[in-house]
């Protein structure tokens, strides 16, 4: 609604809504300072209905005003005050900021900002409090559960208020209740209606002894303070606050149980001392790298989509570890390591460089597929450093049961995950000792066999030999450290 | 709510007490889907304050007070005589979703005696808070104690349902542990937190969800013969080393049915008090642990005055600071101007030259910081040099206990 402007002969009075006002005060302050009526020349009123003889000009007509930001947004914090002053305060503020004094707000010290700062905050404070004391009670009506309130603010703030627990509540129906009018949530839409009275919220919830319970005994009796609470949780808020019945008991209570839980002698312990259970406790780890399977098994992917972990493969006493990056497309559907295009590829080249697959462990750093759709291609994508590290501890566990005499990094995945650092292969590529894990191992770092598949053919044939030629080193090296 | 669940809740929140730690802030804002519940501010609310003058955000509660530790500080050691009792994972769910509708609470603070192994335990607490993120989709807070002792991969997924992980330090030095703790292991808490420290940044880096408003810890104050010094010089390095966003001083305090080894008195409350007021110097007021040390006597810190004037007062060469020159740095040295005021006298001297009324009107507590500062109408030239100076400025005996 606006605000309409009654002309005087030397004072001009505006008269506004009663309440928080924001949208009269703003076409009375555009068409005021349009006309450069200065603050002093003005009255605002605030607290009766709108008159009927406002000024002709039609309400908004006016240019907006260009003020800066600090100044703006102070403005809707401010109109919500009880204070009767409250416009006036503001005009004034405005019609500084026009006349030169652009950067008023900046000068917290000047008393008028200083005090409209202060206006400011007692909203904020308010608000804060409805948002934080406010307490619903659960009823039942024919559509269902819906929860009722009521609350009295300070200030005119319900609308300011309101947002708040539409934001948190969007999935209940509920009503505040307030002596200047109600909220109401529907679940769809939030409507303002009539003022309510105490009355009309229903005694009797199922959670409030709960939570009065709650309250009583999160208290903490040694160290009594009802200062600092009071200066938190003002006593006015206190009669629409179930659980502060329970203050006069418990203040009254507290030095007594201080004093007795003081001086009571300790007491043996009844139980039994649970020597076993304690020793069990401690041994908790997994015992073998079936359990530790099972583990990673139950696991959920760290990035959905997965069908399942694909886990290590190979037998325990394996001299060689092949460390790869993550399960593909094809290992994901089958659930095991090294079966895809790249594995293929592996195999063959494993062969010809005379290493034993069977006698070889193989597995990857990251035990989950990750992918992005495409249609409906699941395209791989490179796990990210956080997820390989999330992965590793599995990674430093599973090589320890099958304790390998050499572990070969295959990419830069791999090499992430041994050494938690991000070491480019061209530089790195040979004999290498990974020891960030919690055993170190002597290590070989090589390429992934996938990015043999995707360089162009001219470059496939030399880059397959100088994988091969790794194959060899790596075949030889195993065979000197198992003797 | 029935009988059985209201008589475990009493003994469970009863367990939880002990921890300091409440806040629901720092979680990005979030509001949940179509049929979810729950929001999270970014600053945290405070839905009610018990007369011991501490807030009431989450729903603090154990899922169990069962424990096969023997931490003598602790109300839920194995050898004490407490009640006991464990709420299902349901159980605990419902109840924070009943108290959430109702606007009771932030979100939910849970926490375990170990049951079974750490393992088991920390698993419990993940399925709860995965609970309420999946099937009821919960968008409030969720502070998760992470069991230090549990296998690193769990750690890893509680991270991912939970606003915040902590990791309590309790007793800062391995002495002090292996007396009153035996169970409880230094070097695996320290790897947990920084554990969970890295993760959070590389979480960030990546955009991914990890404990997104941090993690922090909990020292207990009080029940070993740890000095202040000691106990400001670890906060920092922790602040330092793991990333921590709090560190929670918590006086040891009476609790039901103490143990032998650990004689009960009242909590040293106005100890804990001025430790929070030395963190504070760390972490915004660009102190260091020596500087907050230089100023305490044989470690400890004066009770009746604040860190920061007590480093002053030991400093005086360095003061008076005029406000309307001095750089940020030295304005945060003075004892009554909090980081808030110097921010604004900063910007308010760009227009204008304060005056000692202007400064009143940007800091509350001008008496502690008049002899230390030069305004444009005055100069404290006696008083910053008087030996009576800090006699002066003693705060009136705080009511801080009732006994």
């Amino acid at each position: 609604m606006a605000g309409a402007t009654s002309r005087a002969t030397s004072a001009r009075t505006i008269l506004l809504r009663p309440g928080a006002d924001l949208t009269g005060f703003r076409d009375a302050a555009r068409r005021l300072a349009a006309e450069n009526v200065p603050p002093e020349a003005v009255t605002f009123s605030a607290e009766s209905a709108p008159s009927l003889f406002g000024d002709d000009a039609p309400p908004g007509s006016d240019a907006p005003l260009v003020l800066p930001r600090a100044v703006t947004s102070l403005i809707p914090s401010v109109v919500p005050h009880r204070d009767p002053e409250r416009y006036g305060l503001l005009y004034a503020l405005i019609w500084r900021v026009l006349h030169g004094e652009r950067h008023l707000m900046e000068v917290a010290s000047d008393p008028l900002v200083h005090r409209l700062t202060r206006m400011a905050k007692a909203i904020g404070r308010d608000l804060h409090k409805m948002h934080a004391f406010l307490r619903f009670r659960r009823v039942e009506d024919p559509a269902g559960e819906r929860y009722v309130a009521w609350f009295e603010p300070d200030h005119h703030i319900l609308e300011a208020a309101a947002p708040f627990f539409v934001r948190r509540f969007a999935g209940m129906r509920w009503t505040i209740l307030t002596p200047e009018g109600r909220a109401v949530w529907d679940g769809d839409t939030l409507a303002y209606g009539p003022p309510g009275s105490r009355a009309d919220v229903p005694e009797g919830d199922g959670f409030e002894a709960g939570w009065q319970t709650y309250y009583e005994t999160t208290f903490n009796p040694a160290r009594v303070n009802p200062k600092a609470m009071r200066a938190e949780m003002p006593k006015k808020y206190w009669r629409n606050m179930p659980e502060t019945a329970a203050i006069p008991a418990l203040l009254r209570g507290a030095a007594d149980r201080t004093a007795q839980m003081i001086e009571r002698e300790p007491t043996l312990p009844a139980r039994r001392e649970p020597a076993r259970a304690v020793a069990a406790m401690a041994d908790q780890d997994p015992k073998s790298l079936d359990e530790l399977n099972a583990i990673i098994r139950k696991t959920e992917p760290l990035v959905p989509g997965a069908t399942q972990a694909v886990l290590g493969e190979g037998p325990l006493d394996a001299t060689i570890a092949f460390v790869g990056e993550q399960p593909g497309d094809q290992e994901d559907l089958k659930g095991r390591p090294f079966v895809g295009p790249a594995g293929q590829l592996l195999a063959r080249a494993m062969a010809e460089a005379g290493i034993d697959r069977e006698a070889s462990y193989l597995t990857n750093a990251v035990k989950h597929f990750k992918f992005t759709l495409r249609g409906k291609r699941r395209i791989h994508e490179k796990p990210t450093a956080g997820e390989v590290s999330h992965y590793r501890w599995w990674l430093d566990r599973e090589l320890e049961f099958v304790a390998p005499k050499l572990v070969v990094a295959l990419g830069a995945t791999a090499v992430l995950a041994l050494t938690g650092k991000a070491i480019p292969i061209t530089r790195s590529r040979g004999p290498f000792r990974f020891d960030r894990l919690d055993n170190r191992f002597q290590g070989y770092i090589t390429v992934h066999p996938s990015y043999l598949l995707r360089l162009p053919d001219e470059a496939k044939e030399e880059a397959y030999a100088a994988f091969i030629t790794d194959l060899k080193r790596i075949a030889t090296l195993g065979a000197e450290l198992a003797t | 709510m029935d009988d059985a669940l209201a008589k475990k809740l009493r003994i469970l929140a009863d367990a939880a007490k002990y921890d300091a730690s409440c806040a629901s802030s720092g979680a990005p804002k979030r509001v949940a889907g179509k049929d979810g519940i729950g929001s999270t501010t970014g600053a945290g609310i405070c839905h009610a304050y018990t007369p011991d003058g501490r807030c009431v955000s989450l729903l603090k509660i154990l899922l169990t007070n069962w424990c096969l530790f023997d931490c003598a500080y602790c109300v839920n050691r194995r050898s004490s005589n407490v009640r006991r009792a464990k709420f299902t994972v349901e159980e605990v769910v419902n109840l924070t979703i009943n108290f959430y509708k109702r606007n009771y609470i932030e979100g939910l603070f849970l926490s375990s005696g170990i049951i079974k192994s750490p393992d088991h335990t920390m698993e419990l607490l993940t399925r709860v808070a995965k609970s309420l993120r999946r099937d009821h989709g919960f968008a409030g807070y969720i502070h998760l104690k992470s069991i230090p002792e549990a296998s690193p991969w769990l750690i890893e997924e509680a991270g991912l349902y939970a606003d915040r992980l902590s990791i309590n330090v309790e007793l800062p030095t391995e002495a002090s542990l292996g007396r009153l703790a035996p169970e409880k292991d230094g070097a695996a808490i320290q790897n947990a937190m920084a554990q969970i420290g890295e993760r959070i940044v590389e979480a960030k880096a990546e955009r991914r969800r990890f404990s997104p408003a941090g993690h922090s810890t909990q020292v207990i104050v009080g029940a070993d013969d740890t000095t202040d010094a000691a106990l400001i010089a670890k906060s920092e390095n922790l602040y330092g080393s793991v990333g921590l966003k709090r560190v929670y001083y918590s006086a040891f305090s009476p609790i039901p049915d103490g143990s032998q080894i650990l004689p009960l008195k009242a909590p040293p409350l106005a100890r804990e008090h001025r430790l929070y007021q030395a963190d504070w110097l760390l972490r915004y007021y660009e102190f260091s642990a020596e500087e907050v040390a230089s100023a305490s006597e044989g470690g400890m810190l004066a009770l009746d005055i604040d860190p920061k004037l007590a480093w002053a007062l030991k400093n005086r060469e360095r003061f008076p600071v005029d406000v309307n020159k001095a750089d940020r740095e030295m304005l945060l040295r003075v004892p009554g101007l909090g980081a808030r005021a110097v921010d604004r006298i900063v910007k308010a001297r760009k227009h204008t030259t304060l005056r000692l009324d202007d400064v009143a009107r940007l800091t509350s507590s001008l008496k502690r910081a008049r002899p230390f500062l030069i305004a444009a109408d005055h100069r404290p030239v006696a008083l910053t040099d008087r030996a009576d100076l800090r006699a002066r400025l003693v705060e009136p005996a705080q009511q801080l206990s009732l006994f």
